[in-house]
């Protein structure tokens, strides 16, 4: 079915080369931290060493008169700056540029040196006093929860950034700062119909974002007062709006560029080093480049720690009859993005199932521990894992097996979401026979521990499925330029990160416009003359901003035909752009190339034609109180995991032998880019799964390196490592396609985990799934 | 700090310079030649990202001081190419795609022909042996794979070494060492 249509496109649907590739391979590319200014200078951070505390004292007197030193700044003397609203937030504006009256978690900004070399300002760190008076921390989010548990922060401001989060309100003195809630059907009642009730405890731990580029960025104000800011980050409109707000600019006095990205996966969203460079270059007049080093990345923003707890109601028939969730989020000392998260992933925390009777409470609380945002999967990862390990027990105990089960109670095409929502265009049944068939399946309860190959050595296999839904509603815009040889600049704030969208988007352009993918030139942010565009981030750019270039090249296309129809004496209607040509469709020998058209329209050397559109996605409302909506999301993206595992009896040691990640893309418009994106991110989870995590101690980190923090490297992936594309078409997609980013960061742990209990009797419920604790499950069981 | 000479080449062009003795390569390279494909990912020699040919010999430029450098030959990313002609293990990469984000591709093409510089026909075994080093966060670690094994063909194919960079004299002391970790 695929191949039959893909054929009509030239060149969407075909994995053609990266537009990227040549510069990457030859190391010429420039990233943020490779930016460098006339007269730059270099700015350190000085970070709490307390949890929690109110600051006393800060003498900065010493570190001014250090070598190179330029200006030393703290919170204390943003109070008095006249025309600044120091503080910041995309959900609640609860972080100050450098931490006012109270510190909230080891880590959090203190004050700013501003040196004449990066060293030396590090230096003068150690000669700023810090004297605190130090506060009972709030280190354990179900604890924090609580009444009467104390206040990482007082009061709150909502931040109104952005529309799906304009209603959220705060509490009154509490740490749960969002509470978002689902009411669907009557749970009691159906956990009284039930024959079986599960209910479990599931625990996801903190983890790093890793992004191989560091947080940086530089910033300066241009000789007519414009404050321009370099940096590598995914919201680039977003970080616009926000500067104008902090520092009471017009928006078209703030400009913010973002270069190619090493790396982000969440972590490079919203305010993150942008309000103190511009802070800082104002008070310093001369440009100011902060770039932090590995362990302050460690600390800036992280995945949330999660602590779930699900009650599941079964019929003997194997029918799942009521859902009831808790979520606590551990969002650390500032909420970041976190509300929409716990919205986004609430909302889905009855899983990828038929429940009539469902009840959610999900919670979004502040500790004293570095904050949390978005990380790849935005909190689905979280969720999955402890919906999806249970879905594995509620099959044994029915003496079902688990992909058969998962098979008789996923959501269809029609079917209602927890939110009350139509599913369309949700592969969830495609994907699991996709990894069943590519695993071998073997149908069955769990079988007795099986030998392995080798002796010692347990193996088994196990599946498990997630959904998510994308943010919605949201915006992106684009500018379509044709220049009179038929080359085409693409202007978007979409941020290539490393996802390939350069190349996607290129090739929606030149499909449209009928040109040749190398015609096609997609620019980077530069809000001066990029349109707004919500984020890079969430599996969003393909469809949003791949829909405006498709609507804006149609707008150049437009005016192509207005011109080539008067010269071929033809409506516009029957003509055609292909191969750089404007024909007619029914005569293809009738038609101009491009160029013609121009030198007809214009007969000037260098016009160009232009063509812009702003595409839009709508949520219709959701009741505040029972989560109901007719329409939650614009697109679901689903996917499925099969993992086969091999475990070591004697050490707890698992291995996974292969790993199998199926995501519903909508339609592949690079299905090579699809799959190093399902294949990339299931091996990310994989790491989270067996062994990453951070650990913290009274709120300080004890693993802030690489030395202590274990990521997946080339010695960790699988034998056999199979990403599937499938593809159900979505009917609003470019050409079909939806996205593709964070599908395959969702059901791996919970398969992994599945796997594991398979082969071991070991039910892991705590990631990650460490030697030591299978090691401790399998001494338990004997 | 003293000033101290050093003479050292980087790409196959001769550098008179002098440097302080606790300059690291990775600065010299950045901040002096200006060779921006040597990019610093951890600063503790834990990611590789920074990974250049020291006598053909990958080595961790955020851990080796510039003078120890002296009389020898350092080779960047930006030196592999040829008369604007593609290293074949940049060629594989660009064809496997073993890249997303790009951070740590120069590491990783070095590594690579480092790894084939010593064992001209490696198993994935091999591979991800000598690779385990070098940390891709976007995790197209499979592409990668493929990539160094195309390169390694391209590399026996064209019959020759996968670099012109000479086998300098702490090449084989560095090798016995242990594979990345010296400097």
């Amino acid at each position: 079915m695929a191949d039959g249509r893909k054929q009509e496109f030239a060149v969407v649907g075909k994995s053609v080369p990266r537009v990227d590739g040549p510069p990457k391979v030859t190391g010429t590319p420039i990233y943020t931290v490779d930016m460098e200014r006339p007269g730059m200078l270099h700015a350190a951070i000085l970070r709490s060493t307390v949890p929690h505390g109110r600051i006393r004292r800060v003498d900065k007197s010493r570190a001014e008169q250090a070598e190179g030193v330029v200006l030393v700044v703290t919170g204390e003397d943003l109070k008095t700056m006249p025309g600044i609203d120091p503080y910041f937030g995309p959900a609640f504006r609860d972080q100050a540029i450098l931490a006012i009256d109270k510190v909230r978690y080891i880590g959090d900004p203190i004050a700013a040196v501003v040196a004449t070399r990066r060293e030396l300002a590090y230096e003068a760190l150690d000669l700023i006093d810090v004297e605190y008076e130090e506060l009972p921390p709030v280190l354990d989010p179900v604890e924090a929860a609580r009444p009467g548990s104390p206040l990482v922060h007082e009061q709150l401001r909502p931040a109104k950034a952005f529309a799906d989060l304009a209603e959220i309100e705060p509490g009154k003195a509490t740490n749960v700062c969002y509470h978002f809630k689902l009411r669907r059907g009557d749970v009691e009642q159906g956990f009284a119909q039930s024959a079986h009730v599960f209910e479990d405890w599931y625990y996801s731990p903190p983890a790093q974002h890793m992004m191989m580029e560091p947080h940086a960025a530089l910033a300066w104000v241009d000789s007519d007062g414009v404050l321009t800011v370099i940096t590598g980050s995914q919201s680039p409109s977003y970080v616009k709006g926000s500067l104008g707000a902090i520092f009471g600019l017009p928006q078209n006095k703030v400009r913010v560029m973002v270069p190619l990205v090493g790396g982000a996966y969440g972590g490079k969203l919203y305010d993150k080093l942008e309000p103190l460079a511009s802070l800082l270059t104002f008070m310093a007049r001369r440009p100011v480049k902060i770039q932090l080093t590995r362990e302050e990345v460690f600390i800036t923003i992280t995945k949330h720690g999660v602590v779930s707890h699900v009650r599941t109601g079964v019929s003997q028939d194997g029918k799942i009859l009521a859902r009831k969730v808790e979520v606590y989020w551990d969002t650390g000392a500032y909420a970041d993005i976190a509300p929409r998260v716990v919205h986004k992933s609430g909302y889905t925390s009855a899983g990828a199932y038929r429940v009539p009777n469902i009840w959610i409470d999900s919670y979004c609380v502040y500790t004293n521990k570095p904050p949390a945002g978005a990380f790849r999967g935005f909190g689905v990862p979280q969720v999955v894992w402890a919906l999806e390990s249970q879905m594995d027990m509620i099959a044994e105990k029915l003496g079902r097996d688990p992909l058969q089960f998962r098979l008789e109670n996923v959501l269809l095409e029609g079917d209602l979401f927890a939110t009350g929502t139509p599913v369309h265009s949700a592969g969830l049944k495609e994907s699991l026979e996709a990894v069943a068939r590519e695993i071998k399946w073997e149908p069955g309860v769990r079988k007795a521990v099986k030998p392995g190959t080798k002796s010692g050595v347990a193996r088994a296999k196990g599946v498990a499925c997630g959904i998510k839904a994308v943010i919605t509603p949201s915006i992106s815009g684009a500018i379509v330029v044709m220049n009179n040889d038929a080359s085409v600049n693409v202007l978007t704030s979409t941020v290539e990160m490393g996802q390939g969208s350069d190349t996607a988007l290129s090739q929606i352009a030149a499909e449209e416009l009928g040109v040749r993918l190398q015609d096609v030139r997609v620019m980077h942010p530069d809000t001066a003359v990029t349109p707004y565009d919500t984020i890079t981030a969430g599996s969003r750019s393909t469809y949003h901003m791949g829909n405006a270039i498709r609507l804006a090249a149609q707008e150049v296309k437009r005016q192509l035909f207005e011109t080539a129809s008067d010269r071929l004496e033809v409506d516009p209607d029957q003509l055609v752009a292909r191969d750089g040509r404007i024909f007619v469709a029914e005569a293809p020998t009738r038609g101009l190339p491009i160029p013609e058209v121009f030198q007809a329209r214009f007969g000037a050397r260098g016009a160009t034609l232009q063509g812009q559109a702003v595409f839009k996605t709508y949520a219709a409302p959701m009741d505040h109180e029972t989560g109901q909506s007719e329409k939650v999301t614009e697109y679901w993206f689903p996917g499925a995991t099969a993992a086969e595992v091999e475990v070591d009896l004697e050490t707890g040691k698992v291995r996974v032998v292969k790993l199998v990640e199926a995501c519903d893309v909508g339609r592949a418009i690079n299905p090579h880019h699809c799959e190093q994106q399902i294949i990339g991110s299931a091996l990310i989870s994989l790491g989270q799964t067996l062994f990453e995590q951070m650990i913290l101690e009274n709120g300080e980190l004890l693993n802030p390196t690489l030395l202590d923090y274990k990521v997946l490297t080339l010695k960790d992936v699988p034998e056999s490592a199979v990403p599937i594309v499938i593809e159900v078409p979505h009917k609003d997609g470019p050409f079909g396609a939806k996205g593709v980013g964070e599908t395959g960061t969702l059901s791996v742990s919970a398969a992994i985990g599945n796997a594991v209990y398979r082969a071991t009797g070991v039910r892991v419920k705590e990631l990650p799934i460490t030697p030591e604790k299978v090691l401790r499950g399998l001494r338990a069981g004997q | 700090m003293n000033r101290n000479p050093l003479t050292v080449s980087v790409n196959g062009a001769e550098h008179v310079l002098s440097v302080p003795g606790d300059r690291r390569l990775l600065d010299l390279l950045r901040d002096e030649l200006g060779l921006m494909g040597v990019r610093e990912g951890c600063g503790v020699g834990a990611c590789g990202t920074c990974t250049v040919l020291l006598d053909g010999v990958p080595v961790n430029a955020c851990l080796t001081l510039a003078v120890t450098t002296r009389g020898r030959s350092v080779t960047t990313i930006e030196g592999l190419a040829r008369d604007g002609e593609l290293h074949p293990v940049q060629q594989a990469f660009l064809e496997e795609r073993g890249f997303q984000c790009g951070f740590c591709t120069p590491g990783m093409i070095l590594t690579a022909v480092g790894l084939l510089r010593e064992n001209p026909s490696p198993t994935v075994e091999e591979v991800t042996d000598y690779l385990g080093g070098n940390l891709c966060r976007c995790a197209g670690y499979p592409d990668m794979i493929r990539a160094v094994l195309r390169g390694a063909e391209r590399c026996r194919e064209a019959g020759g070494r996968p670099s012109a960079t000479p086998e300098g004299p702490e090449a084989a002391r560095l090798r016995a060492m242990g594979k990345g970790e010296e400097g």
